[in-house]
Order: C-alpha cells, then structure tokens, then sequence
C-alpha cells in the first residue's frame, strides 16, 4: 500500500503526520511512502531528508491524495481534502467524531474508511497508539515553559549573593498525562508543585511525580476512575463546593496555575473562577490546557493570551502540541506508525481492517460506506475496578498484649502436646523394647534434635553446599560394610565390598565438590 | 585397637560431624567446617578399619581407591550448573549402600542361626554382635532391617528418577501410571503384610519382595512430581538417604551411623520444609505431585500485551539507572548464562550503580543452587540476597531484571485467589520502575502458569536466549 501525508494546511499547524524515521519503519512494513513537498518544513524535516529515506516527494496535494492508498494526517480533513477522499482510500488523523457529525457524514459517503486517532480505546494494548496522551505530555510540558517565559521570576528557589530568592509555588489541576507532565517538568524546574485531581487514585501517580496532592475535607464522594475509562466524570454540586473552596484558599499563594481539567464529551468545567484570579499575585500566570473546550478558568481566551486588571496573565493558547511541532511530530507519527503496523498484521504491506480486533474498531469512525462512531463498548475493561482498600486496624496496647499472651499460650499449649505425646510414644517402645535398643533410641533422638538445632542456623545462600556435605557425610552407611566385609560368606564380603565401593565414591565426591563450590564463595 | 578406642574414635566423629553442619551458617567459617567433616570422617572410617569385626583389609583398601578416583573425577568434572543431578545421583548411592548391607545382615544372621552353639560364642564382629541377640531383640533387628531396606530401596529409585529429570534424560513433566497413588498406597500396605511375614519367620523372598515394591514406588512417586517441585524432592531424597543410614545404624547397633544418619535426615526435612514455605504448598501435595489442586475458579484473565524490547533499550535504562536488582532463575543456569550476568555486574558496579541479586527460595532446581552458579561466575556473596532481606527495597528500584525465572516473580500469587499459586510468596519485582525480562520466548513457563508480569506496563520482554540476550548488551554498557 501506499501511505501519503499531505502537508497541514490549517492556520498555525505546524505538526506533520510523517515523519522520515516512521517512513523508514512504515517500509519495513511493506508499504511505500509519499509525502507533499514542504509538508514537513514547519516541523525541521526538509524534503530532502524524506528522500534520504526514500519517501517520494509529490509537489501538489492533490497528486498525493490521487497516488496514496492510505493519507495520514494530523488534523480532521476540510472541505477540500474531503472531496479527495474515495472508496477504497483510508484516511487516518485526528476527527473528533462527536463534535464533527457532519463532516464525518461527508466522509461516509465518499466510501472512504476513516480511523479517527482520538478514538483509540484506553486499554494497555493501544496506549502505543494513543495520540492523545502522547500530544498531551507535549501540551503538559509547554504549558509549563510558556507559563515560565511569562512568569518573571525563577522557578527554583536560590540563596545568592544578591538576596534570597523562594521557590514559584505551581498548582497543577487535573492529573492526567497532560497535569503529570506538568508536574514533572514544574519540579524539573525546581518549582514546589501541588496538584489536585478529582479521581483520589492518582494521587500516588501525584506524588510519584514530586508533587504534594492537595486533599479535600470531602469523604462521601470518591470518583473511581476505573467506571469511566481512566477519564473524570462530572463531579456533583456539593463536591464542586468543597473543591471551589480549597482553590480560592490556595489562590493567594500560587505563582503560577496549570489547569488541565476535561471531561469526555462536555465542556471543560469552570474551576479557577474570576475571584480567584483576582486573588492572586500580580505576575502569576494562568495556563489553561482546556481552552479549547472553553477554559477552566473564567478569564480564559481561547488563542489568545490576556492579562487580568491585577496583573495576572492567562494563557489561551490551544495548539501547544504544534509549538513543539518537532517533537510532536515525531511522536504522532510512530503513533500512527503503530496504528498502521496493528493493521498490516502479515507486515507484508497488505491493510487488513479486522473489525473484530477492539483497538481497529473502537478508533474507526468511518467503513466501507457506512457510520461506525460510536463503537460498542471494549470487549475487555480499560482498568481493573479498585478494590475497596481494607484498612488494618491500628491494635491497642491490651490487644496486642492479649494477642501475645493467646500466641505464648498457644505455643505452650502445643509443645506440651507434642512433649507428652512424645514421651507416651517412647514409653510404650521402652515397655517392649531391651535395654540396648533404648540406648540406640536415645542417641537418635538427640541426634535428631541436635540436627533440628544446627541446620535452623544454615545460611540459605549455602543450601547446595548443605546438601552436598549431608550428601558426602551419609556416606558414613560405608561403616556397616565395613564391618560387614569380615564375614565368613564369600556372597556378604561381595555385597559389603559393593557397598563400600559406592558410599565411598559418596564421600570423597561429595567432600570435593562441596570444597570446590565453597572456595568460589568471594566477598566484595 | 579395642572397642573403647573406637567408641572414642566415634564420639570425636559425631562432634566433628555437627560442627561441620553447624560450620554453613556463614561463607567463611564453611570453608572450615568442611574439613571438620573430612576428619570426621577419616576417623571413623580409620577406626572401624582397625576396629574389631573387620576384614580383608586389601579388598577395603581397593574399594577405597577405586571410589576415590572416581570420586574425584566426578567433583572435578562436574559442572556447577549440573549439581542438583549430581546431588541425585550421590543420594542414590546411599539408598543402594543402604540396600546391600540391610541384605547382607539378613545373609549374617541366616548364617548364625546355621551354626551350632559353641562355634556362635566364638564369634565377634557384626556375626558375634548378631549371636547374642534375644529374642525380642531379633524381632526388633528384622524390623530394622526391613525398614534400612525399605527406605534405601525407596531412595535409589527416587535419586534415580530424580537425576534423570534433572539431567533432562527422563522427561520433567508429572507422569503417573493409571491408578496413581493408589498403586504407591497399595504397595506400601503390601510392604507392610511382607514385614508382619518376614517378622515371622518368613525368608529372603520376603524382604526381596518387598525391595522390589519399594523400588516401585521410589519410581513412581517421583515420576509423578513435575520439575518445578525438584527442590523439594531433592531435599526430600536427601532426608531420606540420612533416615536410611540411622535404620542402618539401629541394625548394626552403631551409634555413629545413628547420629549421622539423624544429622542428615533432620537437615533434608529443614530443608523440604523450607522448600515448601516458599512456594506456599504442604509437602503433601508436593509429594502427590501437581499444581491446581487448590484452584477453586478460573484463573483471572489477563489483559495486556507482552512489549518487546531490544538491547539498546535495556542498555540505555540500565545507563541511566542508580539501582538495579537482578533475579536470577533456572532458565539463567539452562542458558549457563551465569559468567555473562557477572560481567553485566561487574561493569554496571564500576559505573558506580547498586547493583543486587534477589534469590527466591526456589529458584533453580536445589535448595541454593543461584547462590551457588554465582558464586562460580565470581559474583561477590554480599550482594546476594534472600527474598526476604530486599522484598522491600523494589519500590525504591530503578530497574529489576529478571533472568529466567517466571513463577517466582508472578504477581498473581498475591492479587489473584484462583491462581495456581496464590499466596506463594513472590517477589515484588513489578514494583520496580523498571522490569526487563530475558526469556527464551512468548509463553508460559514451566508450571504452565501464564504470567500477568509479562503484562504489565513498566514491563519490557527482552527475548532471546539469555546467555546470547546478555552478551549483546554487555558491550553497550560503558
């Protein structure tokens, strides 16, 4: 098949769906590649480097759309490119399909297959393919840089020469790749980060990353993320309260605010409130990741950066990914990359759409002449459902004592058991037995606890030494052949020799391996 | 020399014996403790050779040379990674030694009762110790003769089967003959009638019998127990072999023998019970051999994808790493791997990296046997550890790489109650940041138990032969 990606033409896109190194991994798969002159520019891949790694350069997009059997692209198609589209072809980039109906009913009937990368399912199988969470670690990474380049002061604390200089306090909003990331490249920085998320589970994730989670005095509610595909679900009205509040008390102290709040398919939820921002410093910068779905914070522009009337600076932007276009660039390829490898199973250059497979069809939106959005529910569940975590209760000082006293009673109880139990059982041999067997009995069962006592302390790393030295000592059976070996009876001497030949072989075999494995024991 | 000196030979013996055992609680002191029992055992054997009731000295002193060449031949020869199939073989010495000398004093005492009156009182030795035997001292002495044979003949098999798993001769897989344990059952009652016949006077052909039926059942009862379970054979067979030497003793009336033989039994029973403790398992379903006998549902469906990952990964992870764990299994000692995994550490160390081992209880197919191929690679002991001393240290891990081991490292054991071996204790390596595994292939291992490890998200398959996998990364640590 032939893959093609035509250069993006939407304002301010800078990112590209191939890149020269995916090209080389797509080939591996059987497939040829084209790309349009220029479409990789904006992103520092020339045309001569897709050529380096033999992709043809096609001048126009509409040769390339013509020529290419799979397009891969970033952005949902326009008007034009849609027209481009026939049975038979694959288009694969990003749609969006519940907010773009129309457009995706364009799509269908041109007979086009549409993969949407904004569809594949949450489990661990796709997370290669996840486009979303990889722009989103880029999105979280940005937000904090543009948050610096806007924000005057350090982000790490110094004492120096000149005077003291404390850490910017970070407030990350929202824990998912995009917050993480955020957090991460915060306390890179040397920044001190807090972090707030509605689904308490990620709260480990949280501090993981060096940032403190901020805990709400809020019990009934616990959202478990696991219902709803690892994403937030909409909080209710008086958890809303309780997180408002916490907010507009920490507001005062923030240098700068992330917030990366979002919902599936609803507008992003207003929780940085206009009170709050004019409680803050002036100076201290706001980055709303959800500007594009209406913002979290209540100033919020979209595309825009604005500046409030105390002096706090929000950032609208919404194309974060594509400012890094490099770098995203060539992680939404080998997303794609991957996607394309899942649907050339033989790698032999041959597209199977396998509808069965529930990555394939959760992300396909468009097949064969016919709407396939919304998917039926993953056949396997993206995270395990939590389970309610038991508590060990904390014991009180008499109930531990009362514990220790059942265990030493216990103990006693059983030892006493087993010591009159023994003594019975020796009782009744002595009854029957002569004299000289019990002499026999005694030795053996001192023998027996001697051995008890002595092997407990046997280091484990010296198990196979241990073995090999019993191994060599039980050898010692060589004692009853050779007092056998005087006999009368040419048959025993035979049979005694036999036993004195195979118990010494025992002896001195067991005796030099174990020297030989112990002398290899060293110390650093 | 009299019986006082050898008595006193044997007491010296007996001592030497327990501070040799008592001598492995350290590396060092081990070193020492094997030549306590190299005279304990040069001074018993010596003793009894001078002793009263032995005999043909020449043939003794043949026997001797002969078993010592081949004796150290096999030591010197034998490959570190081939020791449980060694220490089989060993132990089924015993068991046969045990057979022929428990046969030899039923030949000594049909040849005393053979003779008249006056010729028994001039007797000495083992014939003279058995002409003046009481009666219920003779029935005691068929007891213990029976019971010598039975446990030796049991112990032969056993090794024998045994070592043929263990060399891959005999295939590892749990097999049993229609009827099972039944069959085991049935010949042990079977032995049982014999004992009560031979007690009563019955002849030779009782106690061959009965060898015979003990030879079965060594066979079976080990031919039933699949590979995974070989340390808890081996250190059963071990038991076996010291309890064969006391009954032994009890025959011969030696204390010596007794001692020993119960030193030896009580360690491989330490050392069976140790076994089982780590994989959560009585020994009795060790020893009626197969996995799933406790499994009350469906195992827990796993869902995930086996991530591969090629040398550079692992190189640049373990570069960038501060602390490294390393959890050797049997697939390292299958793969002789051990030397290749030494330098991985030496030169991890020089870059300044923590690097450790974690040793489950039953990695490998003996009781210690990691401790003991690491050892040989030369990898300093210090830095061996046992699970229970670094359980706790995998959150604060950068990297766990687990060598050929998969049962011992399966998070199931703890999450999922259906697991075959739920409640095994394991090792916590998917707490690590980092988890490559190095193994031959997709698929379960051994016990056939799928791994949800190979899953997991901070898990990375590094396929391949380990040897090979190890040797291509070494060069890119610098």
């Amino acid at each position: 098949m032939r893959i093609g990606a035509p250069r993006e033409y939407a304002k301010g896109e800078g990112r590209v769906a191939m890149t020269p190194e995916s090209a080389a991994q797509l080939q591996k798969l059987g497939h040829s590649c084209a790309v349009e002159s220029g479409a990789g520019l904006t992103a520092g891949f020339t045309d001569e480097s897709y050529r380096a790694a033999g992709v043809e350069v096609v001048p126009t997009a509409e040769a390339l759309w013509a020529g290419a059997d799979v397009i891969v692209k970033v952005r949902p198609p326009v008007e034009a490119e849609v027209d481009r589209l026939s049975a038979g072809k694959t288009l694969i980039s990003f749609f969006y399909p519940a907010q773009n109906k129309d457009l995706l009913e364009r799509c269908r009937a041109t007979g086009a297959t549409v993969v949407a990368m904004d569809m594949v399912p949450r489990i661990s199988r796709a997370q290669k393919m996840d486009a979303l969470s990889s722009m989103a670690n880029i999105a979280g990474y940005r937000a904090v840089i543009e948050a610096g380049a806007n924000f005057g002061r350090f982000f790490t604390g110094q004492v120096t020469a000149a005077g003291k200089v404390p850490p910017a306090k970070v407030l990350v909003i929202g824990a998912g790749v995009a917050g993480l990331a955020a957090i991460g490249a915060a306390t890179a920085l040397g920044a001190v980060v807090y972090a707030f998320d509605v689904r308490p589970e990620v709260a480990e994730q949280i501090e993981s990353m060096g940032a403190e989670f901020v805990y709400l005095d809020f019990a009934s509610e616990q959202q478990d993320g696991a219902a709803t595909g690892g994403y937030a679900a909409p909080s209710s009205p008086e958890f809303r309260e309780a997180q408002l509040k916490k907010f507009r008390e920490l507001a005062p102290d923030m240098d700068i605010v992330v917030t990366t709040a979002l919902i599936p398919g609803r507008d992003a939820p207003k929780l940085w409130l206009a009170d709050m921002v004019a409680a803050m410093k002036p100076g201290s910068v706001i980055v709303d990741l959800a500007a594009e779905r209406g913002g979290n914070c209540e100033l919020t522009v979209a595309d825009e950066k604005i500046v409030s009337p105390n002096g706090v600076t929000v950032v609208g932007y919404t194309d974060f990914p594509s400012r890094m276009a490099s770098q995203s660039s060539s992680l939404y390829s080998t997303n794609i990359r991957h996607m394309l490898s899942d649907l050339t199973p033989a790698k032999d250059g041959r597209i199977v759409h396998n509808m069965e497979d529930d990555v394939i069809r959760g992300a396909t939106v468009a097949f064969e002449g016919a709407v396939t959005y919304p998917p039926p529910p993953p056949k396997v569940q993206a995270i395990a459902a939590q389970k309610p975590k038991e508590k060990a209760r904390e014991l009180t000082a008499e109930e531990k004592r009362a514990a220790e006293v059942a265990a030493f009673r216990r103990q006693t109880r059983s030892q006493l058991t087993l010591l009159v139990g023994g003594t019975l059982v020796v009782l009744a041999i002595g009854a029957v037995a002569p004299a000289s067997f019990m002499a026999h009995l005694i030795v053996f069962a001192l023998a027996c606890f001697v051995g008890f006592q002595v092997i407990w302390n046997v280091s484990h790393a010296l198990h196979t030494p241990l073995m090999a030295v019993t191994n060599a000592i039980s050898g010692i059976i060589v004692l009853g052949a050779l007092l056998q070996i005087g006999s009368s009876s040419w048959l025993v001497v035979v049979l005694a020799a036999l036993a004195v030949l195979i118990a010494s072989i025992n002896i001195v075999g067991g005796f030099l391996v174990t020297r030989r494995m112990l002398a290899m024991f060293q110390k650093s | 020399m009299s019986l006082g000196i050898v008595s006193a030979a044997y007491i010296a013996a007996a001592i030497l014996f327990i501070l040799s055992l008592g001598g492995l609680s350290g590396q060092e002191s081990a070193k020492r403790a094997v030549w306590y029992g190299i005279a304990g055992m040069a001074l018993a054997i010596v003793a009894t050779v001078f002793g009263p009731g032995s005999g043909h000295l020449w043939l003794v002193l043949l026997m001797f040379a002969v078993a010592a060449v081949i004796g150290q031949q096999v030591a010197s020869r034998v490959q570190m990674t081939e020791m449980p199939q060694l220490v089989a073989a060993l132990h089924s010495f015993v068991g046969l030694a045990a057979v022929l000398i428990g046969f030899n004093a039923h030949l000594e005492y049909q040849a005393v009762l053979a003779m008249e009156p006056a010729a028994r009182e001039a007797l000495t030795g083992f014939a003279g110790v058995l002409a003046h035997k009481t009666g219920v001292e003779i029935g005691i002495l068929k007891v213990e003769v029976f019971l010598g044979v039975f446990i030796g003949a049991v112990t032969f098999t056993g090794s024998v089967v045994a070592f043929g798993k263990l060399a891959g001769k005999v295939d590892g897989k749990a097999k049993k003959l229609p009827g099972g344990h039944m069959l085991n059952a049935g010949a042990a009652i079977l032995s049982l009638l014999l004992l009560i016949l031979y007690v009563n006077g019955a002849g030779f052909w009782a106690l061959g019998l009965m060898t015979l039926l003990a030879f079965f059942i060594g066979y079976h009862l080990i031919m039933g127990i699949g590979g995974a379970d070989m340390p808890v054979v081996v250190s059963m067979l071990n038991s076996y072999s010291g309890w064969a030497a006391a009954a032994i003793g009890f025959t011969l009336g030696n204390d010596l023998l007794i001692v020993t033989g119960a030193l030896v039994g009580s360690s491989g029973a330490i050392l069976s019970y140790i076994m089982c403790k780590a994989m959560n398992r009585s020994f009795v379903s060790v020893i009626l051999g197969g996995f799933g006998a406790t499994s009350t549902g469906p195992a827990a469906a796993i869902e995930g994808e086996q991530v591969a990952i090629d040398a550079d990964g692992v190189a640049a992870a373990l570069n960038d790493a501060d602390s490294v764990i390393i959890v050797p299994g049997y697939g390292m000692a299958v793969a002789q791997a051990q030397q290749s995994v030494s330098e991985l550490t030496r030169r991890l160390r020089a870059k300044g990296k923590t690097v450790r081992f974690a040793i489950h209880p039953v990695a490998g197919r003996l009781p210690g046997h990691m401790n003991v191929l690491l050892a040989e690679a030369k990898v300093p002991y210090d830095i061996v550890l046992e699970m229970d001393e670094i359980n706790e240290d995998f959150p604060e891990t950068d990297v766990a790489i687990v060598i050929g081991s998969n049962d011992i490292v399966n998070p199931a054991a703890q999450d999922d109650p259906n697991s075959p071996i739920a409640g095994m204790p394991v090792l916590e390596v998917w707490k690590a940041r980092h988890v490559f595994v190095s193994k031959r292939g997709q698929g379960a291992g051994y016990s056939g138990i799928e791994n949800p490890l190979f899953y997991k998200d901070n898990t990375r398959m590094f396929y391949g032969d380990a040897k090979a996998s190890l040797d291509s990364l070494l060069p890119k640590i610098a």
